[in-house]
């Protein structure tokens, strides 16, 4: 065997690299610009691991780091470990539920020394590299019922532990691997069935139970309506149609009260609500009086982060503020501003154009590892490619729109730019392990 | 098979694109469409903190300070702060008990949130300060604020000077929101009329706070701030000394005093009896001392100086010489036959106090005698004058004279409210007798009565009048403002204006005159007034007065009244003095205007006069009907009060108090002997549930 020279810069994309840079680089800026108290001195704050943005940046270093040294080792590395890696994730989330600490309503964190570590934000990794290798596998046939569901489990598993840890907003980021099931030939009817699962059961979460089957019975009758000749030629259809229609208000009727009722627990009941919104009618009635006061203080505490956030990026207009008189954001007005609401920073900071810019930004990130994913040989590499950019999509989607007040306020960051060690670790390992397979891209790995 | 699939990458493509567009097309319904976000920014973050300038000074003529500016300490909490604090030993230092301090701490949570000052006790006295002070460092979240005070080093002039207080309502919507909640105003006095110069020049700090409403830094570095410019001084006229001689003469009376300097208008000293201490209004129990002055029937926050109404009396004398002299309807020579009354209506009225012959065979001594049938002849000489035919011509006349003499018209002193007095008008006499009315019908005008009112403002200011020989300055009591500007010169330019209002009337005529009014002091009614070495001119004022009590008109002391001006060559003071219900005008305000004259011309008083003064100062005059007065308001508002809230308490008070008073000294009109109210009677009748309020005589206004 010929001993391979390890050169870095060859066939690493600078391109999705220098866009890395550019993120984090924006990231610290903005948490500099939340966190900075006037008369710090500035650069030694930065090196001092006491500030925000100082810790931000010694965890840009160390993926740095870490991201070379992924960048020097072998490919093949990625695929052989893949499946060991994923099976430590999981006993890494399963340690979790012994030795979790308690932090701000989660129980997802484990504490060791000064850092703490969320197996459940860093799972994602694994499950991108596992799905690929699995997806990879030449034995696997993914037409096959039995080969999707094994898919899905490989998914699900992890966002199932996330729910149990009361990390839900972590738990549906799994949702976004069925995007690479989807490239990789999952029937499209499956994610259409998915999603009108989901919404009948989010509408008979928003929507009075006899309002909502009232809908439903009105949509059959018009199809039906609209229809007719067709249906008369073709009985089977219209049975299919009267079927789906039992079945949506049943689901809505009897299948989701029961869940509620019956599978799930209370406080997790509690909580679907409350992301909705919504009153808890499956409580009981002493519960609701009790917990009215606390339930409108809750609501009113979502309401106002939005509330403020909007304020906070809509005053920003075009130009913006500029980035230490951002008053929204520098004086605490929109809760979680470092991490989940990093985005109003930047919006109110440096205003529509500094937005756009960030967002073309994301949007070129995208585009670009879908490009590199298309030009794999490798089908684990294209996989692994896919698993990257769905995971970025959900993040920086939901994100957004949660700031901007078109998402529900689910607590998960924004890729490279909110603060969090465990997440720009996690992000810029899974990019630079993207990198290194593209730089073997002729390479067909197994 | 690298390419299965391969067209599923641009549908994946699309739907990211689409979720950037929405997001896209959100930022720009939020950053660009207008919108209220930023304004909803700015008022979450930006605080504009007002800075108070501190109120202009006020000097009298020697250039003292009689109103200045204070330090006071406020002692302000931060309820998250005071973790720790030992509370017993706390409220022990300051004199508080535990629940006072549990119930402020829990006010100012509510009011401030514990996150943000409030305040915790006002105005701190010099001995909590100094305890706090000693002992700060163990109660944490504890601070003294500073906070500027008005103060008073002379303790007097309190109605000149007025006072501030918080504004209300309506002078918010007068100012057109200029002024704030919070903000203080000149209420009365020169406080009020140079409100504007006083209180300087708000300034203006804007502050970045943070979502706790703390605030944190100077937004954009105080480039929008504006600095508070104090107010500005003032310098009056006043004699600080003369003011507390004259308050210390007043005191214990019912009346007003003015003192003016002639040849400039400035007022020296101006008095209403009762009159207060400034300094009570405010310190920290300023709120329950005005309340307790604004309930008292004497009216002491009243300012009888220029809103009391008086009948003139003889006082009014000089002035219907002069124009009777100036219609030349006599000489100085001219005398009339009286025998103790007038009888030249038939009635034998007004009676003459004086019945010798020869008081009234000229002018000069009709003047020095104060002969009642004299001037009411000339009165009705004016009045039916041949020249003018008709009563009613002649009348009017005659009035227009009385206006130029200043009465019956707003003289424009730099105070607010001044009453204008009252001389009638014909249309009055008209309604009241039907058109059938003659000079006999009113003559008693020709002796300062019947429905002629004055203030003992336009009393004094018409002595300037006739110490200056016909023209006078409005009566003022500012000289001069700090650095005057165009728009503080338009406010004083009426004070500088000399009206030659009488400067007509030959100067025959005003010599005349005042050698009567010399007459008066050297051989006539007010001989105890003369002191050795100063020409006074003067002119005594005895004037009836009536009020009705229970029902029945009872006849009161007469108001003792007295106008003067000296030295008689070079006029340095004019006073007007009434002292109400106190009797003869040379008994109380003539010896009162002989010891502000001694004093403001040689600058001290003999010993024989500070006795007197001394004597004077003790006399109490106020009449005691007014003790009964106050027992009928105090009990009927706790009737009112009991009525409103069923709160018994306070009526329980005056039962109580009432049966001690009937058993002990039951409130009496000791004075009236003829019209002394039947016994029975007025046990009946002043049971606090069962009182009739009549029309309430309270501010010297006789003959309702």
């Amino acid at each position: 065997m010929a001993v391979q020279k390890p050169e870095i810069s060859k066939g690493t994309d600078w391109f999705l690299l220098s866009i890395y840079f550019l993120l984090v680089g924006i990231g610290l800026t903005a948490i500099f610009a939340v966190t900075y108290k006037e008369g710090d001195p500035v650069l030694q704050s930065f090196f001092r691991f006491k500030t925000d943005y100082s810790k931000q940046l010694y965890f840009f270093l160390a993926a740095c780091f870490i991201g070379l040294m992924i960048l020097l080792t072998d490919s093949k590395f990625f695929t052989a470990t893949a499946n060991l890696g994923y099976l430590s994730g999981i006993l890494a989330m399963l340690l979790v539920f012994p030795f979790h600490s308690k932090v701000k309503g989660t129980e997802s964190i484990i504490r060791l020394g000064a850092f703490n570590f969320q197996p459940a934000e860093f799972c994602k990794l694994f499950v991108a590299l596992a799905l690929a290798k699995y997806l990879s596998r030449p034995e696997t046939d993914f037409s096959k019922t039995r080969s999707q569901l094994i898919a899905s489990f490989i998914v699900l598993l992890p966002a199932a532990l996330s729910v149990l840890q009361k990390e839900t907003g972590l738990a549906l980021v799994y949702f976004s691997f069925f995007i690479v099931m989807y490239r990789e030939g999952l029937p499209a009817y499956i994610l259409i069935t998915g999603f009108a699962v989901a919404a009948l059961i989010v509408a008979s979460i928003l929507v009075p139970p006899n309002t909502l089957a009232l809908i439903l019975s009105g949509i059959a009758l018009v199809y039906i309506y609209v229809n007719r000749r067709r249906l008369k030629k073709k009985r089977g259809l219209l049975f299919t149609v009267l079927f789906l229609w039992l079945l949506c208000v049943g689901i809505q009727r009897f299948l989701v009260p029961y869940l509620f009722k019956h599978v799930l627990q209370k406080h997790q009941v509690e909580r679907i609500f409350e992301l909705f919104g919504k009153d808890n009618p499956y409580a009981d009635e002493k519960e609701n009086m009790k917990t009215e006061n606390l339930r409108k203080k809750k609501e009113s505490g979502t309401s106002y982060n939005v509330r403020q956030s909007k304020i906070a990026i809509g005053s920003g207009r075009i130009f913006g503020k500029g980035i230490l008189s951002a008053t929204q954001t520098r004086y605490d007005f929109v809760p979680e501003q470092r991490t989940d609401f990093i985005f109003c920073t930047i919006g109110e900071g440096f205003g529509f154009i500094g937005s756009i810019i960030l967002l073309g930004l994301y949007l070129l990130m995208l585009f670009r590892i879908i490009t590199i994913a298309e030009k794999q040989r490798s089908v684990f590499s294209r996989c692994y490619a896919y698993g990257v950019a769905s995971v970025l999509f959900f993040h920086i989607a939901i994100n957004i729109g949660m700031t901007v007040g078109l998402a529900p306020v689910i607590g998960i960051p924004l890729p490279f730019v909110s603060y969090g060690g465990t997440s720009l670790l996690t992000f810029s390992i899974m990019l630079f392990i993207l990198l290194r397979l593209d730089a073997d891209r002729q390479m067909i790995l197994r | 098979m690298p390419v299965y699939n391969q067209s599923r990458n641009r549908f994946i493509k699309i739907i990211i694109a689409l979720t950037f567009l929405i997001i896209t097309v959100q930022l720009f319904k939020l950053q660009i469409l207008p919108s209220r976000f930023q304004q909803m920014a700015r008022e979450n973050a930006i605080f504009a903190k007002i800075k108070y300038p501190e109120r202009g000074i006020i000097y009298d003529r020697n250039g003292k300070a009689i109103l200045n500016n204070i330090i006071s300490y406020d002692l302000v909490v931060t309820p998250s702060e005071t973790k720790g604090l030992n509370v017993p030993e706390f409220c022990s230092l300051l004199q508080i008990d535990t629940a006072e301090y549990n119930k402020k701490i829990a006010e100012a949570v509510f009011k401030n949130t514990a996150l943000r000052p409030s305040v915790f006790l006002e105005q701190l006295s010099p001995l909590q300060k100094a305890r706090f002070e000693e002992n700060s460092w163990k109660f944490p979240g504890f601070t003294l604020v500073e906070r500027p005070v008005r103060t008073f080093p002379y303790h007097a002039a309190a109605h000149i000077l007025g006072y501030v207080r918080e504004v209300d309502q309506k002078d918010i919507e007068r100012s057109g929101n200029f002024y704030r909640q919070g903000d203080y105003i000149g209420k009365t006095g020169l406080e009020a009329y140079y409100e504007k110069i006083l209180m300087g020049i708000r300034g203006v700090e804007y502050w970045i706070k943070d979502n706790k409403n703390r605030l944190v830094a100077h937004f954009e570095k105080g480039a929008y701030d504006t600095p508070a410019v104090a107010g500005r001084a003032l310098k009056t006229y006043l004699d600080i000394e003369l003011q507390q001689l004259a308050e210390k003469l007043m005191s214990n009376k019912l009346g007003g005093l003015v003192a003016i300097e002639p040849s400039t208008g400035g007022i020296l000293a101006m008095v209403s009896g009762p009159t207060y201490n400034p300094n009570d209004l405010t310190g920290a129990q300023g709120g329950k001392n005005f309340a307790r002055l604004q309930l008292d029937v004497t009216g002491p926050l009243l300012n009888r100086a220029i809103n009391g109404l008086y009948e003139p009396g003889s006082t009014f004398k000089p002035l219907g010489a002069l124009v009777a002299l100036d219609e030349g309807l006599i000489t100085p020579s001219y005398g009339y036959p009286c025998g103790g009354r007038y009888r030249g209506c038939g009635t034998g009225k007004p009676r003459c106090t004086h019945s010798g012959g020869g008081h009234s065979a000229n002018l000069r001594n009709a003047i020095a005698y104060s002969c009642n049938s004299y001037f009411t002849h000339l009165y009705r000489l004016a009045v039916d004058n041949p020249k003018y035919k008709n009563v009613k011509v002649g009348y009017m006349k005659w009035r227009e004279y009385m206006n130029l003499f200043g009465l019956g018209v707003r003289l424009g002193v730099d105070l607010p409210s001044e009453n204008k007095g009252n001389i009638p008008d014909t249309t009055s006499y008209n309604r009241q007798y039907k058109g059938e009315w003659n000079s006999c019908t009113n003559l008693t005008l020709g002796i300062g009565q019947d429905q002629m009112q004055a203030t003992p403002l336009q009393l004094a200011n018409a002595m300037c009048i006739i110490a200056n020989r016909g023209y006078y300055y409005t009566p003022h009591f500012v000289k001069s403002i700090e650095d005057e500007t165009m728009e503080d010169s338009s406010l004083m330019n009426p004070f500088r204006k000399k009206h030659e209002v009488l400067t007509h009337i030959p100067d025959s005529a005003y010599e005349a005159v005042i050698d009567g009014m010399y007459d008066v002091v050297r051989i006539g009614t007010a001989r105890v007034v003369n002191i050795p070495g100063i020409k006074i001119c003067a002119k005594t004022g005895t004037a009836e007065n009536y009020t009705i009590i229970h029902g029945r008109r009872v006849k009161l002391q007469n108001n003792s009244l007295f106008v003067c001006f000296a030295p008689k060559d070079t006029p340095k003071i004019a006073i007007a003095v009434c002292v109400q219900n106190a009797g003869y005008g040379a008994k109380w305000a003539g010896p009162i205007a002989k010891i502000l004259i001694e004093k403001y011309l040689t600058d001290t008083l003999r010993k024989k006069t500070a006795a007197e003064a001394e004597r004077i100062s003790k006399a109490k005059l106020i009449p005691p009907h007014y003790r009964l007065l106050q027992y009928q308001t105090d009990s009927v508002r706790a009737y009112e009060w009991f009525k409103m809230t069923k709160d018994s308490s306070h009526i329980k008070k005056f039962r109580r108090q009432y049966w001690q008073d009937t058993t002990t000294s039951e409130p009496k009109l000791e004075n009236e002997k003829n019209n002394k109210p039947n016994g029975k009677l007025y046990r009946k009748e002043s049971d606090p549930l069962h009182l009739t309020f009549c029309n309430l005589n309270l501010y010297g206004r006789s003959k309702t």
